[in-house]
């Protein structure tokens, strides 16, 4: 028997004007969590498609257990036990785990559906693999994290043995990114092979045992994790030599630009979302908001920018706009990069220019009498193009729908730094983004702070946190529980405040 | 450039596409109706206005000014993504009080008379398309709700009114004559789309509203394309969180666009109700006004584009206007109606076309793409 479950031998794919994947080769080994590593583009997600029969190869083979297979749908990739975790997951919200899980193999006698045996399977699942989902439960009720771990029973249901997992961990919190981490060791020991497609490097060191990095649609090499290091990695994956430390000079502090006073709003049934919170972010300073997802983040920004109503005081270098509308706290300097890129940041079907005028074309400079001048709007956005190099199809002419993620958060990104704010409000700006994209973000973000901006950071991860903040908040169930300095604060610290121990307890003898 | 004309060209094949579909159908109700007479029947229906010469022609145009303005009415709401399915409430609302100042205010001198009755009409129309756009605004009603709701309180209300009112001429159970100054002006359209009876003129009932119809067009066409207040209709239409995050006030635009979308059809029950010689009369009948639902079929098939919509009101018109001219081939009445409205409907499924075929062109992309690499492995 070979040593290896699956191998994708010299792999080929084209699509029209682009070679998605030249040449490539994995041999997964059984038993083992095999990384497959590259910036976004670089042909993971179609050797991916590939291996699951979404896509047909151009060249190369596939083989099982060292026997050529073809596999030309999903169907026969499941025959072969190959099971699938998307990035966006395929679950029926209104439907119950169970009910999800045996969606498509589902038992009958009689026309009717035979649930208890399905049940007790599922059930069984579960308590072999750590995984603690209630079958009972509606998939709209519960959180992400499960989500994931019912896609994850599913593939278990059908016995699968070779599990991929794409970008598993962009939707989830840190505390369910260690979970998962451990979800999957424990798959690996009960003798199933896994794929874990993934861009970020710390994941790869604490999970994986061997990793596989494409570049461009080329294979790049395969190598032991516990012979490696993340600098070299990261170069595998880039080509070049990535300085992770951003060089930051020290901050030269101003006046406050952003003074929040007693902020509340509320929330579902009597408990707020925002609970009191007042802070202030001087000139020249990075704030970072740290905190678990869903503690509060996202009603305080929109509170701050006027998309839902909110109670206090917001001052904008003195001046209070708690009253004002959104486009008059706009056009008083705040800049705002919003977490959802898809539902709040872009028009998808517009065009780039249109996109980049978003708000400014009913600026003196791009309209006439109410006209829009047109021919302003595409110096404009050339002009950021050039600038801020945003790559696309056609030009400021691209409908934003069809760019890649990583350019189409630098449209954003463009758009709202060349607002030229007192007040630059970023939300989770590099998620979803591969190294590339995310530093170019980041040296944008202290360019901003460098030119005596205030800047408030909300971040979900640690490392982009620690990176970039002068100053960190956490946030914990609506409140502001701590103030820390990042000279001083350890991650250990943050992460007891993110999952909210008091005071106390974080300096007395429980660290 | 280039880019545009070749998205117009494609989406503009599809309408094509769709209307052959529509002429098929209507051509299998045909064959089963009366088989002898199928061809000669869908020959009449594409001959359209052309089977009585010129004025058959001025018929066309003549049919074509309300349906391409509640085309237009119902195009622009799509823009904001509102779907504007109360366009007969706000073309008979526009026609009621235009009829109301046509035969009351006799006190306005010459043209000043059907401009006013015009206006107040779209005034009218407006009123009732800004009921929709507020409900939706400010309690979150969805517009397809309230609009067919305010379909039949116009009507009501509307028979109503007239029954009991000045306006009311009980022998013939229908409004009375507008003033002569109040009808449209023939603009000399009269004096081109006529067929010569022995020495008679026998005029088309074309008049200036068919400008109208166009002009408003051409304005719609440079509001939604030229102007800022049309480009935050767009984005609230593509996406309204974002147009909020922008600063983009989406309830004013929700209203506005709403206000407008009624007045463009208040105009077209303005264009029908005021036509010449003495104003077209209103029935006090249980029925909604046509005219309005076949503007969502103008509009789908004119792909809400305020020029293609021109476009595609000529064709159904043209299609109307044949159809009428199939009784003389022994179609019944009703028959024809379901005919015509086979074709137009049918046609107005343009858009779920364009779909269906692009889906089934990257599929065969797609299978092409597998046999090529199955041929190499052979």
């Amino acid at each position: 028997m070979s040593d290896y479950i699956i191998e994708m031998l010299r792999i080929t794919k084209d699509f029209p004007g682009i070679r998605a994947n030249d040449d490539i080769t994995l041999q997964l080994r059984r038993g083992e969590i095999h990384a497959l590593l590259g910036e976004n583009g670089a042909g993971k997600s179609t050797l991916m498609s590939i291996l699951f029969g979404l896509y047909q190869a151009d060249q190369g083979e596939i083989r099982k257990d060292g026997a050529v297979v073809k596999i030309n749908d999903p169907n026969d990739a499941n025959a072969l036990g190959i099971g699938m975790v998307h990035q966006h997951f395929k679950l029926v919200h209104n439907f119950t785990v169970l009910e999800n899980i045996i969606l498509g193999v589902e038992n009958t006698k009689h026309g009717l559906l035979q649930m208890n045996e399905a049940r007790k399977k599922v059930v069984a699942l579960s308590e072999q693999y750590g995984l603690l989902v209630d079958p009972d439960a509606y998939i709209q009720d519960i959180t992400v994290g499960m989500q994931q771990r019912v896609e994850i029973l599913k593939m278990l249901y059908r016995e699968n043995d070779i599990l991929i997992f794409d970008e598993p961990t962009a939707v989830l919190t840190p505390q369910e990114i260690e979970e998962l981490m451990r979800i999957m060791r424990g798959l690996a020991q009960e003798g199933k092979s896994i794929l874990f497609i993934t861009h970020k490097l710390n994941e790869i060191m604490a999970v994986a045992d061997r990793c596989t990095v494409l570049r461009k649609g080329r294979y790049i090499g395969t190598v032991d994790v516990k012979d490696t290091t993340p600098e070299a990695l990261a170069e595998m994956m880039v080509g070049r030599k990535i300085n992770f430390t951003i060089d930051k000079a020290p901050a030269k502090l101003g006046e406050p630009a952003l003074a929040v006073k007693g902020l509340t709003v509320a929330g579902h049934g009597h408990k707020k979302a925002v609970d009191k919170v007042s802070f202030e972010v001087k000139k020249g300073e990075i704030v970072c908001i740290a905190g678990i997802d869903g503690n509060g983040q996202s009603e305080l920004v929109y509170a701050l920018t006027g998309l839902i109503p909110s109670e206090g005081e917001v001052l904008l270098n003195g001046k209070p706009v708690e009253k004002l509308s959104i486009r008059k706290r706009n056009e008083s300097g705040l800049s705002h990069i919003p977490e959802d890129r898809h539902k709040h940041g872009l028009v998808l079907d517009f065009d780039l220019q249109q996109n980049l005028a978003l708000k400014r074309y009913f600026r003196e400079e791009m309209q006439s009498h109410g006209f829009i001048r047109f021919d302003r709007v595409r110096d404009y956005a050339r002009k950021l193009i050039e600038q801020y190099d945003i790559r696309s199809g056609q030009g400021e002419d691209t409908v934003v729908r069809s760019m890649s993620g990583g350019n189409q958060q630098k449209a954003i990104v463009a758009r709202e730094i060349d607002f030229d704010p007192e007040v630059l409000i970023a939300v989770q700006p590099t998620r979803g983004l591969d190294v590339g994209a995310m530093l170019y973000i980041h040296e944008q973000l202290i360019k901003v702070r460098d030119e005596g901006k205030a800047v408030l950071l909300i971040s979900l991860e640690l490392d982009e946190v620690f990176q970039l903040a002068d100053r960190i908040l956490v946030i914990f169930e609506g409140k502001i529980v701590a103030d820390l300095d990042t000279k001083s604060a350890t991650p250990q610290e943050l992460g007891l405040y993110m999952a909210g121990s008091r005071k106390e307890e974080v300096h007395g003898g429980k660290v | 450039m280039v880019e545009r004309f070749k998205k117009g060209l494609s989406s503009m094949s599809a309408s094509v596409l769709a209307i052959v579909a529509g002429l098929f159908a209507g051509f299998i109700i045909l064959l089963i109706s009366n088989p002898a007479n199928a061809l000669k029947g869908l020959q009449t229906i594409l001959i359209g206005g052309w089977n009585n010469g010129i004025k058959g022609v001025g018929q066309v145009l003549y049919f074509a000014t309300p349906i391409i303005l509640t085309g237009l009415s119902v195009g622009f709401a799509f823009k904001t993504g509102m779907f504007n399915i109360g366009a007969a409430g706000q073309l008979m609302v526009g026609g009621f009080v235009s009829v109301y100042v046509g035969v009351t205010w006799t006190f306005l001198p010459g043209a000043w008379h059907w401009i006013v009755a015009l206006f107040m009409g779209a005034l009218g129309g407006m009123v009732w398309g800004m009921l929709v756009g507020l409900f939706k605004a400010l309690l979150n009603v969805h517009e397809v709700i309230t609009s067919i709701m305010l379909n039949y309180i116009a009507l009501y209300a509307i028979n109503y009114l007239v029954k009991n009112s000045h306006l009311f001429d009980a022998l013939k159970n229908q409004t009375v004559n507008v003033a002569a100054n109040a009808v449209l002006p023939k603009a000399g359209l009269d004096q081109i789309f006529y067929v010569l009876k022995g020495r008679y003129h026998d005029a088309s009932s074309v008049n200036s509203g068919i400008f109208i119809a166009i002009g408003l067009a051409v304005i719609v066409y440079i509001i939604l394309n030229k102007t800022t207040f049309g480009f935050e209709l767009k984005a609230c239409g593509f996406n309204k969180h974002a147009s909020r995050y922008a600063g983009i006030n989406e309830n004013r635009a929700i209203i506005t666009s709403m206000a407008i979308a009624g007045a463009l059809s208040g105009v077209a029950g303005a264009t029908m109700y005021l036509a010449p010689p003495s104003g077209m009369h209103i029935h006090v009948a249980e029925i909604l006004a046509a005219e309005g639902f076949n503007g969502i079929a103008v509009a789908l098939l004119g792909m809400s584009n305020p020029i293609g919509i021109i476009f595609s009101g000529l064709f159904i018109a043209h299609i109307t206007v044949g159809g009428s001219y199939l009784q003389s081939l022994k179609y019944m009445k009703e028959i024809i109606e379901i005919i015509i409205g086979m074709i137009i409907y049918f046609s107005a499924f343009s858009l779920l076309v364009r779909d269906v075929l692009a889906r089934i062109a990257k599929r065969r992309k797609k299978a092409e793409g597998a046999t090529s690499k199955n041929e190499e492995e052979c």
